[in-house]
């Protein structure tokens, strides 16, 4: 079989749901007979039809809501972002109506969200935003970010027939940057389960979405300079975060480092140290760092955005760090 | 339902105390007769010791890394299990000599140390401000000055332990400050905890300072044994801070001392072995069966041994201003270890055959390599014999092992092309050959004793006779 980018392991997974489930169908800017901006959708509505691939309203808040009352009604509406960045002008519905309604009404919302997040593309502050965080301080939503095409796919496929609302964090600089050959079948990765991307016992790299390239990366360099043997989680499910998987690492290697896009303050890091801390406090041999992206705008300008996002330099100088401690 | 002492072991006779340096088991194990249960350092050797009877470890009296007088009682065993201290179970009461409290804080006490908004170190900014205090790697941690105190914040680190440490420390009832650290400042990580509940990467029993211990090897001689002091070094970005285990120490600081008591004068012969290789090759397989390997050492010590009793000055001492001539041939045998050197001694090698020596020789240097070795083994050398030449060294200057007035030191043994006269005419010949060197101490043996000495080796070599072999 031949390889497959990020970009159309996603495709695949609309175009595999949509035909199993008719209930399925998708909405967003600019997705039906242009394909989306960068045209994961492409095909889609030739395939399917206009009713099911609908074009909206540069409105987040008005198709958001209106897949909730879809969703409500027994569809299983998929809204893309055309960036994730404008995922906070839905943060009201989100937030207050989609997230609770199922506590306040026994509504039940099988929506995703879904849409280009992440920077490393030049995108400057409204092209390149990470804001899982904010949604992961509101119970009743589900976020998944995956770092593989394999991972993007079936995590897609699981989120569509996920229950509850799922926000599903697309990385658009690994959109065409990775390729891999995925599963045949019906590929689908359970929410909430992360993965060891790459075994070791020295020290814990838990990260997840692009920085995960980075960490491997990083681990290889510690591995060749240092002859330290680094291991490197994939969170893939930001919520509900796999505790075991964190404790298992961290029980392994007593060392850990937490890598991710999104800026450091608030970030998800400072919530995985929590739960190490709860969890696993008497196993740890260094203090937990993180390695994240400064707490500004992401700029514009080239040298700036390589400055304040995590480069592989950084992970293997704070890895260094918290080996050596 | 009794209990019974375990003491500390005379483990040679001109030994008075030993450090206990590992427990291999916790009060409340069970303990088969003859099962080893604590291992011993002395100035000498690592030994495990058996344990005197079956039973339950109910009381550890002497904590690693303390020395004690043989005889004193480090344990006790009770010999029925089901007593005051059921297997398995912990004991109510912390045993004597408990970790030292600060490290292993108690929940009624305070947390130790980082309560004050003094810089924690590693203190150093970091180049990305917002990751919450990364020390710039390789700098050190700089001095803080405490109130009233004077406790840099090394200082702090080193004494500072981490959850994991604390919880193995505690479940192994080990006292964190005596095992050598080789994290930042060196503070004790989990790796080194586990090593040295290994007993492996870390040899730990840190020296008392009051007995120098190689002052036995040093008496006759008024030089101080401490190496001179060292300048200290800053480790760079990714360099490793190992400290010095024990056998470490005492191979540093016997080296220094040996240099500094000793002029050392260097001899070098080559040697044609190919005789003694023939008779090898021909003797091997008998020896083999015997279990013995029969080895190119064994053929040097053997004639090191026979050359020693034409010339004792060789094997000799040096005390005050006489020379002490020695009546046994014991050779020293140095073994290299994973972890360091230690030099096992047959005793009495002129007294033993080829067989006796090359047995003895596998025996010493296998023991040596298990640790079964015993204090006794490797003390009361004459004459120290070092091998590089296994390695591939073509010869070495070896160092004196003192208080000897020699070393020798083997170098490779290889096939070379040689001129040899076959019936009054020269010609190129294959001739196994190999290099021997002697160090010797210019106060008590002069050139010509050591080159005439040398010279009766390497004859005996070349034509080692075969009744002999």
């Amino acid at each position: 079989m031949a390889e497959v980018t990020y970009l159309e392991a996603i495709r695949q997974a609309l175009f595999e749901e949509m035909e199993r489930d008719p209930n399925v169908f998708c909405m967003g800017e600019d997705i039906g007979a242009y394909g989306g901006a960068f045209k994961v959708t492409e095909g889609l509505q030739a395939r399917f039809g206009a009713e099911r691939v609908l074009d909206t309203p540069i409105s987040e808040t008005g198709f958001v809501g209106a897949a909730a009352g879809a969703a409500h009604m027994g569809m299983r509406p998929v809204c893309e972002m055309q960036f994730i960045d404008f995922i906070s002008c839905a943060y009201s519905i989100l937030t207050n109506y989609v997230a609770t309604a199922r506590y306040r009404a026994f509504l039940p919302c099988p929506m995703v969200v879904r849409g280009p997040s992440g920077g490393y593309v030049r995108g400057g502050p409204f092209h390149s935003q990470n804001p899982e965080a904010a949604f992961l301080h509101t119970p009743g939503l589900k976020i998944v970010y995956p770092a593989t095409a394999s991972d993007a796919k079936g995590l897609l496929k699981a989120a569509i027939r996920d229950d509850d609302c799922v926000l599903f964090f697309e990385h658009k600089y690994l959109y065409r940057r990775i390729k891999e050959e995925l599963p045949q079948g019906d590929h689908v990765v359970p929410i909430g389960k992360a993965r060891i991307a790459r075994e070791g016992k020295d020290l814990s790299i838990i990260t997840y979405a692009a920085t995960m390239w980075k960490a491997l990366e990083a681990a290889e360099q510690l591995e060749r300079e240092d002859g330290l043997s680094v291991e490197v989680l994939d969170l893939r499910s930001i919520s509900p975060m796999d505790d075991e998987a964190i404790v298992a690492t961290v029980k392994k290697t007593s060392r850990v480092l937490i890598v991710h896009e999104d800026t450091v303050t608030g970030g998800i890091a400072g919530e995985i140290t929590a739960r190490i801390n709860d969890l696993a406090f008497e196993w740890l041999d260094a203090p937990i760092k993180r390695v994240a992206a400064h707490d500004v705008p992401l700029p514009y300008a080239p040298q700036l955005e390589d400055f304040v996002l995590p480069q592989t330099g950084d992970i293997v100088r704070a890895g260094r760090w918290v080996a050596k401690y | 339902m009794s209990k019974i002492d375990v003491i500390m072991p005379q483990m040679g006779e001109s030994i008075a105390e030993g450090t206990l340096s590992r427990w291999m088991k916790k009060v409340g194990d069970s303990i088969k007769r003859d099962e080893p249960i604590f291992e011993i350092s002395t100035d000498k050797v690592d030994a495990e010791i058996p344990s005197p009877s079956a039973g339950v470890l109910a009381e550890i009296l002497v904590q690693e890394g303390q020395t004690v007088a043989v005889q004193t009682v480090v344990a006790r065993i009770e010999t029925e299990a089901g007593a005051a201290v059921a297997s398995g179970e912990k004991p109510a009461a912390p045993p004597p000599h408990a970790p030292v409290p600060e490290k292993t804080p108690a929940p009624s006490s305070p947390p130790p140390a980082p309560l004050a908004p003094a810089p924690a170190a590693p203190p150093a900014p970091a180049a990305r401000s917002g990751y919450g205090g990364l020390d710039s790697p390789g700098s050190p941690p700089k001095s803080v000055p405490a109130n009233g105190g004077a406790e840099t914040a090394e200082e702090r680190l080193r004494r500072r332990s981490t959850p994991v440490v604390r919880k193995i420390a505690a479940e192994h009832n080990l006292d964190i400050s005596t095992i050598p650290g080789t994290g930042l400042a060196g503070r004790v990580t989990k790796n080194d905890v586990l090593g040295y509940l290994e007993g492996g990467a870390v040899e730990v029993a840190p020296v008392p300072p009051a007995a120098a211990p190689m002052a036995a090897a040093a008496q006759g001689s008024s030089a101080p044994a401490a190496p001179a002091s060292a300048p200290t070094v800053d480790p760079s970005t990714g360099d490793k801070v190992e400290p010095w285990s024990r056998i470490r120490k005492l191979t540093a600081e016997h080296m220094v001392m040996s240099r500094r008591v000793s002029p050392h004068v260097n001899t070098i012969f080559e040697v044609d072995y190919t005789r003694v290789a023939q008779l090898r090759a021909r003797k091997k397989a008998e020896y083999a069966e015997r279990g013995v390997n029969l080895t190119y050492l064994a053929f040097i010590a053997k004639a090191i041994a026979e050359g020693l009793r034409k010339h004792p000055n060789v094997n000799s001492a040096v005390s005050g201003e006489s020379t002490i001539l020695r009546r046994d041939i014991n050779l020293g045998i140095a073994v290299a270890l994973d972890w360091g050197l230690i030099v096992p001694v047959v005793k009495h090698a002129d007294e033993l055959s080829l067989l006796g020596i090359a047995r003895a020789i596998n025996d010493l240097g296998e023991r040596a390599r298990t640790k079964k070795l015993s204090p006794d083994e490797v003390q009361k050398g004459t004459f120290t014999i070092t091998n590089p030449g296994v390695f591939g060294s073509v010869i070495g200057t070896p160092i004196i092992n003192q208080p000897q007035a020699a070393i020798l030191c083997v170098g490779t043994i290889e096939k070379q092309p040689a001129v040899i006269t076959v019936d009054g005419s020269d010609a190129i010949g294959i001739r196994t050959r190999g290099m021997l060197s002697l160090a010797f101490d210019h106060r008590i043996v002069d050139g010509a004793n050591a080159d005439r000495f040398m010279a009766d080796v390497k004859a005996l070599l070349q034509e080692f006779p075969e009744a002999a072999a």
